[in-house]
């Protein structure tokens, strides 16, 4: 289940209280987040759509712990992270958090394999075995045969590909996916988008995501619009719409 | 180790960039192994100095002589053990670039005081009997391919005997015991020259040098010695071998501060150098180490991949360190005559590695903090 009215209960994967987010530019103080709820299960997959500046993104970085809130709390598996250290919340991301990005931000001087490895240096894993679980996140991605291959040798989709893998490869807890097939064609996005779903459906991942793409948004389970800084579902969404209009 | 293949495939990232460097701190390295090994030779008279022997030479300059006589009187100082004179004879071989030096020596005492400088009994024994002999160090033997047997022309201008060529016969061969030892010396006997040169130069020497039985006692028999000469027409100046080649070496100037500077100005801009390759080197990769960060890597690897990305430069670019290992001995052979034999010492090369670690370290640290302090959230924006 996802709800964003804060009623969920504690055996959630992922719980918002009361997230506030505010920037100061000059003397002007900006609030992009106000009181948000939300809580996610785990294996759910939940698409944010909003307008351009309406936080979809502090949003995203504020649960991958990229950055800190001015107020409220986010749990995710039990770990309150919002009062983590910033070495505690490396140490967090690492552990829980699988980045996946609009620009792929591969390592252009490292390979397929390498990038998709980079994530399990930071285990204790043999070589043998970290081989082992890049081979696999690669052939899940469908690129068992590129390994080898640089960033400059693959497509934009192909790209996103080894991102994905990269950022599956830890077994993390969830996925953040930040304007995913953003930079892609509809085939290369529709891949993509198909890819994601299956790591719900088949390996049981949660995944939240950011887009503008309606078509894009549609693959997941549930989406949720930021409007003036709180999270909506659709239906709300209509009601805020009509009353604003009127 | 697993983190080795990022650190080179980064460093590797801009071949040209890095070979650049790389050049930059193999020159760097190479002259301030070169500037070392001047300094080395410029000081290596304190090195090779006796801490039993003392000087004496005339108290107005090197260059004004003092009487054969005073030796006798020398010898009767409480202390001494033995004493030689020298003298200088400023001649070349040939032509003028053959230049090295050459010494009037007193064949009685010389090996006494100078026992670190060995030749064998036998062609020391033929020199004693050849008034035209000469015996001469290693290095200079090797410089103008000589062999013992050969007659050799010297021309001096010095003793109003411009233009001269003095010939001498090759009897013997000197090698020092230390490497530090000076083996470009040309030795000729004491009688051969007075009967040669003019008549008011007769029974003067360059200066002595003294074999005390205690070298604690050195100050004192010093003093001793000047007091002895003290208003006389030829006043003396003693001191010890080390003093003395300290006193020699500054009036080419303050060479130690010159070569300290030179070497300071080439860090330092190296420095700048590498520091800015680094500078520029992590500003191009901002993002990239935004995601290092955002999937876990620590603040502190990140230091560490840029120090390490440095100093793994700085280390590649020692190659100027074995450079001039190879290049010193064949520079010494191009500049004979002009400087005293260069000898490439051990801690000049320990210095060159600390200084390149050093600039390698020193470089990156700013560029790495800057990495370290990145905020994923902002650098990621700039993608």
């Amino acid at each position: 289940m996802v709800r964003t009215d804060g009623s969920g209960n504690s055996g959630s994967l992922i719980q918002v209280r009361n997230l506030t987010k505010t920037y100061r530019r000059g003397s002007e103080t900006i609030q992009v987040l106000q009181n948000l709820n939300l809580d996610v299960d785990k294996g759910e997959f939940v698409a944010f759509m909003g307008p351009s500046g309406s936080g979809k993104t502090t949003l995203l970085n504020l649960l991958g712990g990229l950055d800190v809130p001015s107020s409220g709390s986010i749990t995710v598996a039990g770990d309150e992270i919002t009062h983590m250290s910033g070495s505690k919340l490396t140490e967090w991301r690492a552990r829980h958090v699988g980045f996946i990005f609009q620009m792929y931000n591969l390592i252009p001087v490292l390979t397929a394999f390498q990038n998709v490895e980079l994530p399990l240096l930071l285990t204790k894993l043999s070589k043998a075995e970290r081989r082992k679980h890049v081979e696999t996140a690669l052939t899940i991605v469908g690129l068992g045969e590129r390994m080898n291959h640089y960033p400059r040798q693959l497509s934009g989709g192909q790209e996103q590909r080894v991102a994905i893998a990269r950022a599956i490869v830890a077994d993390p807890t969830f996925l953040l996916c930040d304007e995913p097939t953003g930079d892609l064609d509809r085939r290369s996005a529709d891949e993509i988008m198909n890819l994601i779903h299956r790591l719900v459906k088949e390996h049981g991942k949660t995944v939240l995501m950011v887009t503008h793409d309606p078509v894009v948004a549609r693959q997941a389970d549930i989406t949720l619009h930021l409007e003036k800084g709180v999270l909506v579902e659709a239906a709300q969404r209509a009601e805020i719409l009509a009353g604003g209009a009127a | 180790m697993k983190f080795a293949r990022l650190i080179f495939a980064n460093l590797f990232r801009k071949p040209a960039r890095l070979l650049l460097t790389i050049g930059s701190f193999a020159v760097a390295l190479f002259l301030f192994v070169f500037l070392g090994v001047v300094s080395d030779a410029f000081n290596r008279g304190s090195d090779v100095a006796g801490a039993d022997r003392l000087i004496t030479i005339n108290r107005t300059s090197i260059i004004n002589t003092i009487p054969l006589s005073y030796r006798d009187k020398i010898l009767r100082i409480p202390g001494v053990k033995c004493v030689t004179f020298d003298n200088w004879f400023g001649g070349v071989y040939q032509e003028e670039k053959n230049f090295f030096p050459q010494f009037v020596i007193d064949p009685e005492n010389q090996r006494q005081v100078f026992s670190e400088l060995v030749i064998p009994d036998d062609q020391w024994k033929t020199f004693l009997g050849d008034r035209d002999g000469a015996v001469v160090g290693a290095a200079t033997m090797k410089r103008f391919g000589w062999k013992i047997g050969d007659r050799i022309p010297i021309k001096t201008t010095l003793y109003g005997l411009a233009g001269q060529a003095w010939e001498f016969n090759i009897d013997g061969v000197y090698h020092g015991k230390r490497p530090q030892d000076d083996e470009t010396q040309f030795w000729f006997q004491w009688d051969a020259f007075e009967e040669r040169v003019p008549e008011r130069l007769k029974g003067q020497i360059g200066w002595y040098t003294l074999r005390v039985n205690n070298p604690d006692d050195s100050p004192r028999i010093a003093k001793a010695i000047d007091a002895e000469f003290a208003n006389s027409p030829y006043e003396t100046k003693t001191e010890t071998e080390s003093a003395f080649a300290a006193g020699w070496v500054k009036q080419f100037g303050n060479i130690q501060f010159l070569i300290v500077t030179i070497g300071s100005v080439v860090f330092f801009t190296l420095l700048l150098v590498t520091g800015n390759t680094m500078a520029i080197s992590i500003r191009e990769r901002t993002p990239e180490l935004a995601i290092l960060k955002a999937i876990g890597f620590s603040d502190r690897a990140v230091l560490g991949f840029v120090l390490s990305e440095s100093v793994v430069i700085a280390l590649i670019g020692c190659v100027g360190l074995l450079l001039a290992v190879i290049a010193v001995p064949a520079l010494s052979g191009v500049m004979a005559g002009m400087l005293p034999t260069l000898i490439l010492p051990p801690r000049v090369l320990i210095y060159g590695f600390v200084a390149a670690l050093a600039v390698g370290f020193a470089s990156a640290i700013i560029p790495g903090i800057g990495a370290m302090h990145l905020r994923v959230v902002d650098a990621l924006r700039r993608v």
